[in-house]
């Protein structure tokens, strides 16, 4: 049979070539097998640390998110309550924007989960692979002649060097999905620095002129309701029409 | 003969098996060639199941040098172009 084919192949025996090129003498060779062996092994444990500080950030992103669907919702019912339907409207489109991109996050997190899950796997078989090389390694070096040890070294090192090439392309699949995913965590990192997450009725850094609008109703209404108040203890004048006693302030 | 799929480790297959495994690589060739994506992703599905349920899966602790490689189970149909064409991944 003529062996391994397909791009996939061919991209594998390219690296253990690779690794092969380096040493001649069978002692040399083993030794540098190993060490490549151990280097690649953590760099395994760093790209899984990498995903799970993308999921971590992903996670609480979504949090985040999370909290601001409610808060949007909850002003979305006052300012119906208060009778701005425009800015309701508002609340409730900024809302529907959160919540697809929170869609989007869950599932880029259980994808990440799952990326996780594959290269804990992957690490654990080129870990023990690695500890049957060294084993292997000290046979060959006692027992053979140096003939016969280069090819058994050859063997061995080959067997290795696929699971090597195997877990670097998971890692790169992970890595390029992890890369993905922080551009588009970026993203939405931008709609809330713009404040198109945030509470409506607050002042602060980044917020725009929606936002002012609806904190100006929220104190329109308080000043409605004191005024209300004030006429009732008074006794002037009539209370003002049940919008300022549904103000955007009181509710929460 | 020993099959590795890329992610997910290395099986030992029976001739038997290799033969269904062989059939169903042409299939998934037909399908890319053919432009047709359900196809393939069907026939390359049905070829990870019979590799995983039919063969024997070979020790973490194994040192093996794989026969075929499969890619790995995510791959697209973009990707595929480039694995399944002329005798797949199996030579005919």
């Amino acid at each position: 049979m003529a062996g391994m084919s397909g791009r996939m192949s061919t991209v594998i025996k390219a690296k253990i070539s690779k690794l092969l090129d380096k040493a001649e003498d069978p002692g040399e060779t083993l030794d540098y097998s190993y060490t490549k062996q151990l280097e690649s092994l953590q760099q395994v444990k760093k790209g899984i640390a990498d995903v799970v500080t993308a999921k971590k950030r992903l996670g609480m992103q979504a949090q985040k998110l999370e909290q601001s669907v409610v808060k949007l919702d909850t002003q979305a019912r006052q300012a119906l309550a208060a009778g701005n339907e425009e800015l309701a409207r508002t609340a409730l489109e900024r809302k529907q924007l959160a919540q697809t991109e929170l869609q989007g996050l869950d599932q880029q997190v259980a994808e990440l989960q799952a990326q996780q899950e594959k290269l804990t796997e992957s690490e654990k078989r080129l870990r023990s692979k690695i500890e049957a090389f060294r084993t292997k390694k000290e046979v060959i070096k006692a027992q053979y002649s140096a003939a016969e040890a280069q090819v058994r070294i050859s063997e061995a090192a080959t067997g290795v060097g696929e699971e090597m090439a195997d877990v670097g392309l998971a890692m790169q699949r992970a890595v390029d999905k992890t890369e993905d995913m922080k551009a588009r965590a970026s993203a939405v990192e931008e709609l809330e620095a713009a404040g198109t997450f945030e509470d409506l009725t607050m002042l602060g850094e980044g917020k725009d002129d929606i936002d002012r609008e609806l904190a100006a109703l929220g104190a329109g209404g308080a000043v409605d309701d004191e005024m209300a108040k004030l006429k009732a203890e008074l006794g002037t004048g009539s209370a003002p029409p049940a919008k300022g006693e549904l103000g955007a302030g009181e509710q929460t | 003969m020993i099959v590795r799929i890329m992610g997910e480790g290395q099986y030992k297959l029976s001739d038997d098996v290799r033969q269904r495994v062989n059939e169903l690589d042409n299939a998934a060739v037909a399908a890319v060639s053919g432009d047709n994506e359900d196809g393939f992703h069907e026939a390359f599905e049905d070829m990870l199941q019979l590799i995983r349920s039919e063969g024997e899966h070979v020790a973490d602790d194994d040192i093996e040098v794989s026969d075929v490689i499969v890619p790995p189970a995510d791959t697209s149909f973009e990707e595929a172009a480039a694995e399944f064409s002329g005798d797949g991944l199996i030579p005919d």
